[in-house]
């Protein structure tokens, strides 16, 4: 479904991905840990198009197709969608208004029939449930006034709605309670699927304890320096970051 | 970065849309301003002496006056010498029905969108057109009349009813008022006339299109509506213009005028040129719109959409006299490449109990350069007066500019007023954001901007809150990078 070969990402000349490559296949889920500011979001923003980021080399390739040629709806319509760590507010346009404008963009793209107002709210609420948020939330500006655990119910709200093929979840979990997580988690599994593939950017195991993940990648200063299966994330929770350095450090030396 | 700004200018700077020109013979006065001018418009028009008399005066007042200077705005100088002040079709119509109007107005009409046999059928609008300075179709009268509803030409009005002319012309506007004001009451040409009787619901929203025509005519229009005691009319004023180089200038002035128990809702979707990319070319606005609250408990609300004009410079006002009076503005005002606006509002309260409501909605794209300046006054006899206002700026890019200027004159303190203002900036974070959604770049502009002007566009009537939303989107649409 998605190949990243060599990706290397500049922001004003800086560089911040220093060749990445991934493989991700339909029916998996890939988690992506690291330190802070080792550019897991700057990979989710450039996978989802956006422009402030100078692709300076490599390629990606999204189910065939060279995703870097594509502006950033056209990936979105082509089944990419990205929950953002820190997802953005729209003062003045309700929630529900804006998701039936974006998913009818995404069923036209299609060549399917877009849903009138009546169909939606039917779809809508019964997507509310799978993230157990109120109804009030649809009449609310997207976003506006939410908290941080609500922001990102939302989210995954507006995923379930949009159906993708390929989700990328930057950070989703965190600024969650407890419930909200287990809510969060199952929103996810929701969607896992055969032919749908899942990128999630954690911290934490404990997201990972309920969508389990097929592969874990350590991200590390804009490379990819450790993949694995599940088990290394618990690794990482017990021991932290600093081994895996040293071992990349004394393979280089 | 610069990406994305270009990006953002090439949205928000597409082509008018609906630049064309009509070509209908025209009738001319020569160019220039003196009083032989003006003679030769008043005997053209048949005019009653009274109103010769009162636009000499207007005239010799105006050459006194100064052009005001102090709008945020910049243009070069207006030639008055420069510009013909009446053009009229040449074949005088008199149309009973459609078929006999001018095939070409006809399509005039329906290139803009307002075929008027549609209008007839389908939504009830009594349409009485202004093409350039002369009505010359006019829907509906019969089934007004039959209310005692008058709705037509202000030169018919001028020679069937003379004496209500003569009573309220200039009652809320005097020609000594402002520059623009004056130069408009020496020559204006025609506009609409409206009044509806004691008592009478007017059962049907009235309807004038405005179109500037005749290359190099200024436009002069005259607009009067009289609400007598417990009337309601709503009036809807909506206007496109043909592209062209010349700037044109536009002086209207609207009265209108609410007796006791009235109600008077004016709601304009306006349209002109704004001239292109670089600002060239594009129509003059200056308008003087004031409503009189005369009677206790009248109602006077100005709804507005402005999309057009180089420079707009107007403030559509309310004089609530009347105890209990009621005045409402409510205004989107958009700016896109050089356009410049200079809008707002005067509330003048001077009965007791009068309310006011301010609601303005700035939105300023390209090199745009927005500017609300609102007045509110309670004067010494104004107890209990409120006042709320509320003035929004929307920015798209940045090299735009929004500002604000609110007045405020207390002398009675018993007087509540409230004031909120807002800017905001449609971000590259929410541009992409919808992009991720799927949602094209356009489309999360027009979102945005119509989430924004929601509040405004809830008090238009429906085909206009319509039509008003896709001349939003026209004005920002551009190819997307
Ligand atoms: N627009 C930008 N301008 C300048 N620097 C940027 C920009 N975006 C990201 N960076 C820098 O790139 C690096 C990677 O940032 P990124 O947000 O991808 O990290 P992250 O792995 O998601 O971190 P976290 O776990 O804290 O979310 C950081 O040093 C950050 O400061
Ligand atoms: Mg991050």
């Amino acid at each position: 479904m998605l190949k990243i070969r060599d990706l290397r990402v500049a922001v004003e000349d800086k560089e911040i991905l220093k060749g990445i490559n991934l493989e991700v296949n339909a029916g998996e889920v890939h988690a992506i840990m690291g330190p802070n500011g080792s550019g897991k979001s700057t990979l989710a923003q450039v996978l989802a198009g956006r422009e402030t980021y100078q692709v300076t080399s490599g390629e990606v390739l999204y189910e065939g197709k060279d995703l870097l040629k594509m502006p950033p709806e056209e990936r979105a319509r082509e089944g990419i969608f990205l929950a953002f760590q820190y997802p953005i507010e729209i003062p003045g346009i309700s929630n529900s208004y804006f998701l039936k404008a974006a998913l009818n963009a995404i069923r036209k793209h299609k060549g399917l029939e877009e849903l009138d107002a009546m169909e939606f709210l039917t779809l809508a609420k019964q997507k509310l449930k799978i993230v157990e948020m109120d109804p009030s939330f649809l009449n609310r500006p997207v976003n506006e006034g939410f908290s941080g655990g609500e922001k990102k119910r939302n989210e995954i709200f507006q995923m379930a709605i949009l159906e993708p093929k390929l989700a990328i979840l930057d950070e989703t979990d965190s600024g969650l309670d407890i419930d909200a997580l287990k809510i969060v988690a199952n929103g996810i599994n929701k969607l896992r699927s055969k032919d749908n593939a899942i990128i999630l950017v954690t911290h934490y195991q404990r997201l990972l304890n309920y969508v389990i993940p097929d592969y874990v990648h350590v991200l590390f200063d804009g490379r990819i320096i450790k993949s694995g299966g599940k088990e290394l994330a618990l690794e990482l929770e017990e021991k932290g970051y600093d081994w895996i350095k040293e071992e990349v450090e004394t393979v280089r030396s | 970065m610069s990406n994305e700004t270009s990006t953002l200018e090439t949205l928000t700077s597409q082509e008018y849309k609906y630049g064309f020109v009509t070509e209908i013979e025209e009738e001319t006065v020569p160019k220039g301003l003196n009083e032989d001018i003006i003679r030769l418009i008043s005997s053209k028009k048949k005019e009653p002496d009274f109103l010769l008399e009162w636009r000499l005066k207007a005239y010799r007042h105006w050459l006194t006056m100064k052009e005001p200077k102090w709008a945020n705005v910049h243009y070069p100088p207006i030639d008055y010498q420069d510009i013909i002040y009446y053009a009229a079709p040449k074949r005088k119509p008199k149309w009973n029905s459609l078929e006999e109007v001018d095939p070409e107005l006809l399509r005039t009409f329906e290139r803009l969108g307002i075929p008027l046999e549609e209008q007839k059928r389908l939504s009830g609008v009594a349409v009485d057109a202004v093409f350039d300075s002369v009505s010359v179709a006019t829907t509906y009268k019969e089934k007004l009349a039959e209310l005692g509803i008058i709705f037509c030409s202000f030169s018919e009005a001028v020679q069937n009813y003379p004496d209500l002319v003569q009573r309220y012309l200039g009652s809320v506007v005097p020609y000594t008022d402002n520059f623009f004001a004056a130069l408009n009451s020496a020559v204006f040409s025609d506009g609409s006339f409206c009044y509806i009787p004691k008592g009478v619901r007017c059962p049907m929203e009235l309807s004038t299109y405005f179109r500037i025509n005749a290359s190099e005519t200024g436009q002069f229009e005259r607009t009067l509506i009289i609400a007598e005691e417990g009337a309601y009319v709503s009036y809807l004023e909506g206007c496109t213009a043909p592209m062209r180089d010349e700037n044109q200038l536009h002086a209207a002035v609207v009265e209108l005028i609410a007796h006791k128990n009235a109600e008077i809702k004016y709601s304009t979707v306006q349209n002109w040129y704004p001239g292109d990319k670089d600002g060239k070319g594009g129509i003059y606005n200056f308008v003087t719109k004031r409503g009189l609250c005369l009677g206790d408990n009248s109602k006077i609300s100005w709804t507005q959409v402005e999309t057009g004009s180089a420079i707009t410079w107007k403030y559509p006002s309310v004089i609530l006299k009347g105890d209990n009076s009621v005045g409402e503005f409510y205004s989107v005002a958009l700016t896109n490449n050089y356009q410049q606006a200079d809008t707002g509002t005067k509330m003048i309260h001077i009965g007791k109990n009068t309310r006011s409501t301010v609601i303005s909605k700035g939105i300023s794209a390209g090199h745009g350069n927005n500017t609300y300046r609102g007045l509110i006054k309670i004067t010494k006899s104004a107890s209990g007066a409120r006042n709320y206002s509320q003035c929004d700026s929307l920015l798209i890019g940045d090299k735009c500019g929004a500002h604000t200027f609110p007045y405020i004159e207390v002398r009675n303190n018993s007087a509540r007023l409230e004031h909120e203002a807002t800017t905001s900036k449609i971000g590259e974070d929410q541009l992409f954001y919808c992009n991720q959604r799927g949602l094209s770049t356009e489309d999360a502009v027009n979102l945005i901007v119509n989430g924004y002007c929601k509040e405004v566009f809830h008090h238009l009537p429906m085909e206009f809150a319509v039509e008003a939303q896709k001349l939003l989107a026209v004005s920002l649409e551009g190819s997307v990078g």
